[in-house]
């Protein structure tokens, strides 16, 4: 077969996952193009920064980034400064893998509220996301209130409640750490609509609330009571018996009187964000009984994500979600000649780290299959993106630049006795990444 | 901490786990699969693709099967750490391994 040029939009670890399955053929040779001048996506803007295990998967997604055929192509966003016309002149296939930007909502009214944010925002604001605002968050709130009972929701909490000096060996950036070390937060409370059977939590993620040094958690047995439909539940789902053990043991523990507390709660159905300049509280449907109001100064809502439309691919609105067979794009029903996706572009925002690599696997097998009879590209010198890119006044930030970001993270690292320390300013990345020693430094 | 294969993996060896592990810490003996307690990133991808549920997070273990995390993070000290279980040839089966009877799958 010809050489097999191919575009992965994404470096989170479904793109690399793409890339590593694309590698594992020789004749394959990727670009890896990501909007931001770092890689690992997720892993980098999504792990929280005390899961310092977890974002060890970097350095197996790493391997694959360093492979010969693998060339990194940050700073480079589809749609703005590439189109998928571009991509197609100068690749055989295209993978996008760019994930589920935007969260869900919860549909109510004072959504909009001062005080009133998506979890997306505060997770990409103390991960050090270059698009978060530094002063987005300042933490005056003393009660905030997580709406959702997912993993996400239980890294926000556990964020807000743990003192800066138990994160500052952490890569938690050092403006995130100072406004963490004023912190007001003495309340919080993650809530779910439906009864504990439902609630998605890993048992693990789930365990490590009961461990937090600085709080109390709280958990009122009445609100773990099953009604048939949650027995029925369990019944097939060992993960949400486990969870339930957990929550009865903590239901059953005397508050140790820690300065913070963690409240769980479960069936309450948020109907209203209240407050006039801002928000002062939330109102809860309670079963068939009255209204229930939480006073509040802060909500986080933590109820999923959605993928958004990329110009030039076709997209499913109600799922959030380009339509696909395997990994195959698909516009009304039939399949696009090289585009695929892989990952929650792909399949909607589901399943975790490891998810990604079956995921992407199935992508790129489908990719192979169709390789022989794909359309080529017309342009065929892999040097000639980066001129195009470099004409429209725009520099990808390669492999080299992302080490030299590296570099400073892991220099700002030793001022605060952490492995690395994050830099979450884009210009400072940019700068660190484009900066180009002169020759024979 | 970390994940631990157990007793239903003796002698049937199923592997979607090691499909399924994103950093390849997933290693085979001859009689069943082991996970590399200092490669395992605790991402639990493989605990729910195990046909057997062989696959317990440590605190879930039930007090008959804690040999098996014992077992697994001495053999790996012995080992060190192949960094990717792909390329690194069929792990030893240590003595506790070693001396269970044969054990019996019904076709999964």
């Amino acid at each position: 077969m010809e050489d097999l040029r191919v575009a992965v939009v994404g470096s989170g670890p479904a793109g690399i996952y793409a890339a590593a399955a694309l590698t594992a053929h020789e004749d394959a040779a990727v670009d890896v193009i990501d909007r931001l001048p770092t890689p690992f996506g997720l892993v980098r803007y999504g792990v929280a920064p005390d899961h310092e295990k977890m974002k060890s998967v970097a350095v197996a997604l790493r391997r694959v980034m360093e492979h010969d055929r693998v060339r990194f192509l940050g700073n480079i966003e589809l749609g703005a400064d590439l189109s998928v016309a571009d991509l197609h002149r100068h690749y055989d296939a295209i993978v996008v893998a760019n994930g589920a930007a935007v969260d869900r909502r919860l549909g109510i009214d004072g959504e909009d509220l001062p005080g009133s944010f998506s979890a997306t925002e505060f997770v990409s604001w103390y991960s050090g996301h270059p698009d978060s605002a530094l002063d987005k968050f300042t933490l005056t709130a003393g009660t905030v209130i997580v709406i959702g009972v997912g993993n996400v929701a239980i890294d926000v909490a556990r964020v807000l409640l743990k003192t800066a000096r138990e994160l500052r060996t952490t890569d938690i950036p050092d403006h995130v750490l100072a406004v963490l070390s004023h912190s007001q937060v003495r309340d919080v409370m993650i809530v779910g609509r439906r009864g504990p059977a439902y609630a998605k939590f890993t048992t693990k993620e789930l365990r490590e609330l009961g461990e937090l040094a600085s709080a109390d958690v709280i958990v009122r047995p009445a609100e773990l009571a099953l009604d048939e439909a949650s027995e029925a539940e369990l019944a097939d789902n060992a993960v949400a018996r486990r969870n339930l053990e957990v929550l009865r043991a903590w239901s059953e523990r005397a508050p140790q009187g820690r300065p913070r507390r963690l409240h769980l709660r479960f069936g309450l159905r948020p109907t209203v964000i209240h407050g006039d300049a801002c928000v002062t509280g939330m109102g809860f449907g309670h079963g068939t009984g009255p209204s229930v109001h939480v006073p509040a100064d802060m909500v986080l809502r933590s109820v999923g994500y959605r993928g958004v439309p990329i110009p030039g691919l076709p997209f499913d609105d109600e799922r959030g979600v380009v339509p696909n067979a395997a990994g195959r794009v698909l516009s009304d029903g039939a399949v696009v000649p090289g585009e695929y996706v892989a990952g929650w572009i792909k399949r909607g925002p589901s399943g975790i780290i490891g998810t990604n690599k079956h995921d992407a696997a199935e992508t790129v097998r489908c990719l192979l299959a169709d390789a022989p009879a794909l359309p080529r590209r017309q342009v065929r010198d892999p040097d000639e993106i980066i001129d195009v890119l470099h004409q429209r006044g725009v520099r990808a930030v390669p492999w080299q630049g992302w080490e030299a970001i590296e570099a400073l993270e892991i220099a700002a690292g030793q001022r605060r006795g952490a492995k690395q320390v994050k830099v979450a300013d884009r210009e400072l990345l940019l700068a660190a990444a484009l900066s180009r020693p002169s020759p024979g430094c | 901490m970390t994940y631990v294969i157990t007793l239903p993996c003796v002698d049937l060896k199923d592997k979607t786990c090691i499909e399924e592990c994103p950093v390849d810490c997933i290693y085979e003996g001859e009689r069943m699969l082991y996970i590399h307690p200092d490669e395992c990133v605790d991402c639990g991808a493989c605990e729910p693709v195990c046909p057997v549920d062989a696959i317990f997070y440590e605190d879930d273990l039930s007090e008959t099967d804690t040999p098996f995390a014992d077992m697994a993070k001495e053999m790996f000290a012995g080992l060190g750490s192949p960094g990717g279980a792909p390329r690194a040839p069929k792990v030893p089966d240590p003595p506790f391994v070693l001396g269970l009877p044969p054990q019996e799958h019904d076709e999964v």
